[in-house]
């Protein structure tokens, strides 16, 4: 006899189950009232001769009243339900473990801050915020974990953000949820949940070319950014050294928020938000570079961020989430 | 109880109706909806106009001031009085006029052609200039692909403005037949009302065409 | 052959030959032609339909290639929804019905009708040339970029079928419009009309407002295949989200087109099967207006993954709950209906008995995607294709058979087989269910949609799936079997076999040709029990 609902691995899956079988309960409670109304009424009120009528009454107010003004506080009570936790969905918390996710036809990439790639599998450490950074390299593709109940599209030309706090150590379904093309029923995975200590041996496993930031700190010198981009501030571009992060004034009045997307979107399109007190001189980058050197440029600006909110490094700063000590299942 | 075909027996009443005036209305009805039809299948294209100008606003100043204004302007002008020669066929008909009819008809189907005339110039232009996206597209590397947007949005708007034009004239054609034939009258000139609806509208998406196309950034200089 | 009973002279006799179908001016003719080709894009989407459960039956990809089989369900879901769907329950029986209902000779543009049929003809031979010459594989939802820049199928002709046959519903709906306000008989009032014109009537304000933006989408998506031009390719500066906005601000409402004339069909078959008045008329006349308004304002519930910021969310999930409203106020007029009437047993009656029930469990699990929160977790699974299976087919296929078999003796002069039909609705309903409730459990379980392969914990519920779609399919040939077998064997059927009230139960089954004799003058209530006019009981 299959499950009814798959298993609860993160935080948020409660609070979803939750506000599913209240639905449940309801449509259940409808489909049966009517069900058995109809029933009811059939058998009750059936035919006795060929030429036989019904009552000719046209309608009753307070009826109609009530079948509006009950249902309508119903689907309130819903909204004002799953509305809350769609905000706790929605926003990440402050301090959160990240990780890029590249999609592509037919396949999941991806890159943890120290160097780390993973094809199809991701490990995470149990009960610490894991947040997501998401972009596709072609088609819109969709991360979907159903044990963590999270699910976003992944699409080309932008990043997209997703978090869950893992529970319980174990393996659990990735699927590719937005059709794309002929291998999308192939383009599933896994999300490895481990314990602290095993993870943290698992990440020192390490990575031989280094961490993302390092990685994109080479690319920075050999597309040779460094030349415009100084951190003496005698080039022709905007320093970069303590900018992520930070609110910055635009040629055109406005004012951006320097975060992974600007940066990816002044790589590839530079005259789109050309700084303040800047001419539009920088060159295109699109055609030039592929989404993991994006990537892993976008995660050297972060480095240079002199803010005292360093951005979170493998080290997890919490130790293991209290009783949870099994391991890791296979 | 009314029995039928005893009303008007007019030449002009079809059968699923009982009057002429019954008639008319539900021509007149029909052409209405008809066009607000009309003005959602622009009102997309409009709609995808409007997020990429808000998104790309100088690449799309810089495509726009590649068209030809000054042929804009003209044809601007050219259609504006063709609605107006179509009113006035419109009255001529409704007052049983039937010569200026005739020539009203002509001269708005003049005027309707002078349009395409112009715009088959300027798309010949443009194709000299090779700001055609998918034949032999080039730009200004700064703006290359938004403006391929830009350039993409004016042809896809303007051709199928174009194109309602045309069938405008091969309505303005027939309706140019049934006047000489005489079988517009001041009792049943319905179908020159309705084909001046029609005639107007495609007018009025003229007039939003124009400025959103041709004028974007006209007062800044480059 | 002319008998006692049935009428000398009358519209299916009216002329012969090819020329005088094909010709036609009649409404009641065109729907008939409508009839005919909705019915081949239905065999031809259910063809689809067996093939895709017959894979799924087991976890491997073992019947067709995954190519095949995207194009399988994309092409199942393009016949079913543009080619027999939306127009089915309008061009058929609405065609049919909604001059006779309001006391007209026709509609008010009769060879804008005929047209709108060429044009569907047109269409679909445009979407089967697509299937022909290899098939399309973008999903019907033909996403961005990859139906613009990475699929390497018939996507272009696929597209202009879709064009095409938009306008046919366009057209059609204009005519509706029109027809209902201008060519209704002395004394029918607005609140005299039948709640099946009220329901065609919110379905062509949809039809008309609707599709043009579709139209103007999909022509974005084949100027942008063919000439590149770029407004949803990221890497030329364009936004496939905005793809999505554009398609489902027609694609949503489009689910009302759907819905809305089935719920019409649903008051009549209440109404006539229970001999009294439907419960609350106003209200239930007035709900399909306002199903048909929030209808437009909810598109958005359709991307709640796909990148939307949270406070839009928001406004689209509250408003996607207070759509629901009015289709809530409806059912429970119809379950009110049947207090105190003369229930019936017969077939039309056990279709809408069934519409009801299984449209009441697909509307409510349409609030389970209004919250987002529970959305994030089954969009894109197959809780998502139990629900709109539930409404499309649960819905409006019980619509559609309910009413084809109401109004049949009014449309070919003669009964079918009562015992087989009820065995069918039977069938159907049983077969449905089965095929159907299980994907509500497999989808919250986390099986996606457009899944070729699956991990084999999800066999058990498909195979419970796919055993029901079996048993759905020979429910549907029945119909097919029974129906065509009566026109020429079935009993001649009188005027009025169901006993109810309505213009067309006044006129000779089948009608005449200009419909009525004389004009009716319209002096009591749409459902006003018994028939103010003499009847016969076949």
């Amino acid at each position: 006899m299959p499950p009814l609902f798959p298993e609860r691995a993160s935080t948020m899956a409660y609070r979803v189950d939750n506000l599913y079988f209240f639905l449940l309960a309801i449509t259940a409670f409808f489909a049966l009232l009517i069900a058995g109304l109809i029933v009811f009424f059939a058998v009750r009120y059936r035919r006795r001769a060929p030429d036989a009528v019904g009552e000719r009454i046209h309608g009753n107010l307070v009826l109609e009243l009530a079948w509006t003004g009950i249902p309508l506080v119903i689907v309130m009570v819903i909204f004002v339900w799953s509305t809350s936790v769609y905000f706790a969905m929605a926003k990440a918390p402050d301090e959160t473990l990240n990780i890029y996710v590249v999609g592509k036809q037919w396949m999941w990439k991806f890159q943890h801050l120290d160097g780390q790639r993973e094809i199809n599998e991701l490990h995470v450490p149990v009960g610490r915020d894991v947040r997501l950074i998401t972009t596709s390299e072609d088609v819109i593709h969709d991360f979907f974990v159903p044990a963590f109940r999270v699910k976003a599209d992944v699409i080309p030309g932008r990043y997209v953000s997703i978090w869950f706090h893992p529970t319980k150590p174990g393996r659990y379904h990735l699927f590719c949820a937005e059709y794309c093309g002929t291998r999308h029923s192939g383009m599933t995975g896994e999300i490895v949940v481990m314990d602290p200590s095993e993870f943290q041996a698992w990440m020192s496993g390490g990575a031989p070319e280094g961490s993302l930031a390092s990685t994109g700190a080479k690319l920075f010198a050999d597309l040779a950014c460094n030349t415009c981009h100084r951190p003496d501030a005698q080039g022709r571009g905007p320093v970069l050294d303590g900018l992520f992060g930070r609110s910055q004034a635009l040629q055109s009045g406005e004012t951006v928020t320097v975060d992974e997307a600007y940066v990816r979107e002044s790589i590839l399109n530079p005259a789109a938000k050309v700084v303040a007190g800047f001419q539009p001189i920088m060159p295109t980058f699109q055609g030039l570079v592929s989404e993991e050197q994006l990537l892993a440029l976008v995660e050297y600006v972060k480095s240079l961020a002199t803010q005292p909110q360093q951005p979170p490094t493998a080290r997890p700063a919490n130790g293991p989430a209290p009783g949870e000590n099994t391991p890791v299942k296979k | 109880m009314l029995p039928d075909a005893v009303e008007h027996h007019h030449p002009a009443l079809a059968h699923q109706f009982d009057s002429l005036e019954q008639q008319k209305e539900a021509a007149t009805l029909g052409m209405w909806i008809f066009l607000v039809t009309e003005v959602l299948f622009f009102g997309g294209l409009f709609l995808t106009y409007t997020t990429y100008r808000h998104l790309y606003p100088d690449a799309f100043a810089a495509a726009s001031h590649e068209l030809i204004v000054w042929a804009g302007t003209i044809n601007t002008a050219v259609l504006i009085t063709s609605s107006l020669t179509m009113a006035l066929a419109v009255h001529a008909a409704q007052t049983g006029n039937r010569r200026l009819l005739v020539l009203f008809l002509i001269v708005t189907m003049i005027l309707g052609t002078v349009f395409l005339g112009i715009k088959a110039f300027e798309y010949y232009s443009e194709w000299e200039e090779r700001h055609v996206p998918g034949l032999n597209y080039a730009f200004d590397p700064r703006y290359y692909r938004h403006a391929q947007i830009f350039f993409s949005l004016y042809f896809l708007m303007t051709g199928l403005h174009a194109l309602h034009m045309i069938i405008g004239l091969g309505i303005m054609a027939v309706m140019l037949r049934w006047s000489i034939r005489g079988t517009i009258t001041p009792e049943y000139f319905t179908p020159i009302e309705i084909s001046g609806l029609y005639w107007h509208f495609v007018d009025i998406v003229w007039i939003f065409l124009f400025p959103l196309l041709y004028l974007i950034g006209r007062h800044a200089h480059v | 052959m002319a008998t006692l009973l049935s009428p000398p002279r009358h519209y299916l006799n009216d002329g012969y030959g090819i020329k005088s179908w094909l010709l036609t001016r009649d409404h009641k003719r065109i729907a008939l032609l409508y009839l005919a080709s909705v019915t081949v894009f239905f065999f031809i989407g259910g063809a689809m339909a067996v093939l895709i459960r017959l894979e799924l039956a087991t976890p491997v990809g073992d019947l067709v290639s995954d190519e095949t089989y995207n194009k399988l369900f994309t092409m199942h879901g393009v016949a079913m929804i543009f080619f027999f769907l939306i127009p089915a329950i309008p061009s058929v029986l609405g065609n049919f019905l909604i001059p006779i209902m309001i006391g007209a000779k026709d509609l008010a543009f009769p060879r804008l009708n005929l047209l709108s049929w060429y044009i569907y003809v047109v269409g679909g031979l445009f979407s089967l040339y697509a299937m022909i010459a290899g098939g399309v594989d973008t999903g019907w939802t033909f996403y961005t970029p990859f139906s613009t820049v990475s699929s390497t199928t018939q996507v272009v002709p696929t597209a202009l079928g879709i064009f095409v046959v938009g306008f046919s519903g366009i057209l059609t709906g204009l005519n509706f419009i029109v027809t209902i306000h201008r060519m209704r008989a002395p004394g029918m009032t607005w609140f005299r009309l039948p709640l099946f014109v009220w329901s065609s009537y919110a379905t062509s304000l949809i039809n008309v407002l609707g599709t043009p933006v579709v139209a103007i989408t999909i022509l974005l998506v084949a100027a942008e295949r063919v000439l590149h031009f770029g407004f949803f390719d990221p890497s030329v500066g364009g936004d496939p989200v905005l793809f999505q906005h554009l398609f489902w601000f027609y694609s949503h409402p489009a689910v009302y087109i759907m819905i809305l004339p089935a719920m019409g069909v649903i008051s009549e078959l209440v109404a006539a099967g229970c001999r009294k008045p439907v419960f609350g008329y106003t209200f239930v006349a007035f709900a399909s207006l306002a199903i048909a308004v929030l209808g437009f304002l909810v598109w958005g519930h359709h991307m709640f993954v796909a990148g939307e910021s949270v406070y839009s969310a928001m406004i689209f999930s509250v408003l996607s709950f207070l759509v629901a409203i009015p289709s809530a106020v409806k059912v429970f007029n119809w379950t009110a209906t049947m207090y105190k009437g003369s229930v019936s047993w017969e077939t039309p009656m056990l279709y809408a008995y069934g519409f009801i029930g299984l449209f009441t469990i697909g509307g409510l699990t349409g609030l389970f995607l209004a919250a987002i929160a529970v959305d994030v977790h089954v969009t894109d699974t197959y809780f998502i294709v139990a629900h709109f299976h539930y409404i499309m087919v649960g819905g409006t296929i019980m619509g559609y058979l309910g009413g084809l078999h109401y109004w049949w003796p009014k449309i070919s002069g003669r009964l079918y087989h009562e015992g087989l039909a009820k065995i069918a609705a039977w069938i159907i309903f049983i077969g449905f269910n089965l095929t159907f409730f299980p994907q509500f459990v497999v989808g919250y379980l986390g099986m996606p949609r457009r899944y070729h392969a699956y991990p084999p914990e999800f066999q058990v519920l498909n195979v419970l799936s796919s055993a029901g779609a079996s048993i759905l399919g020979v429910g549907y040939l029945l119909p097919m079997a029974y129906l065509i077998w009566s026109l020429r064997y079935g009993r001649i059927a009188g005027s009025n076999p169901w006993g109810a009230v309505g213009l067309e139960w006044t006129t000779t089954s089948p009608p005449p040709t200009e419909n009525f004799a004389q004009t009716p003058v319209v002096t009591w209530d749409a459902y006003e029990y018994p028939a103010p006019v003499e009847t016969h009981v076949a």
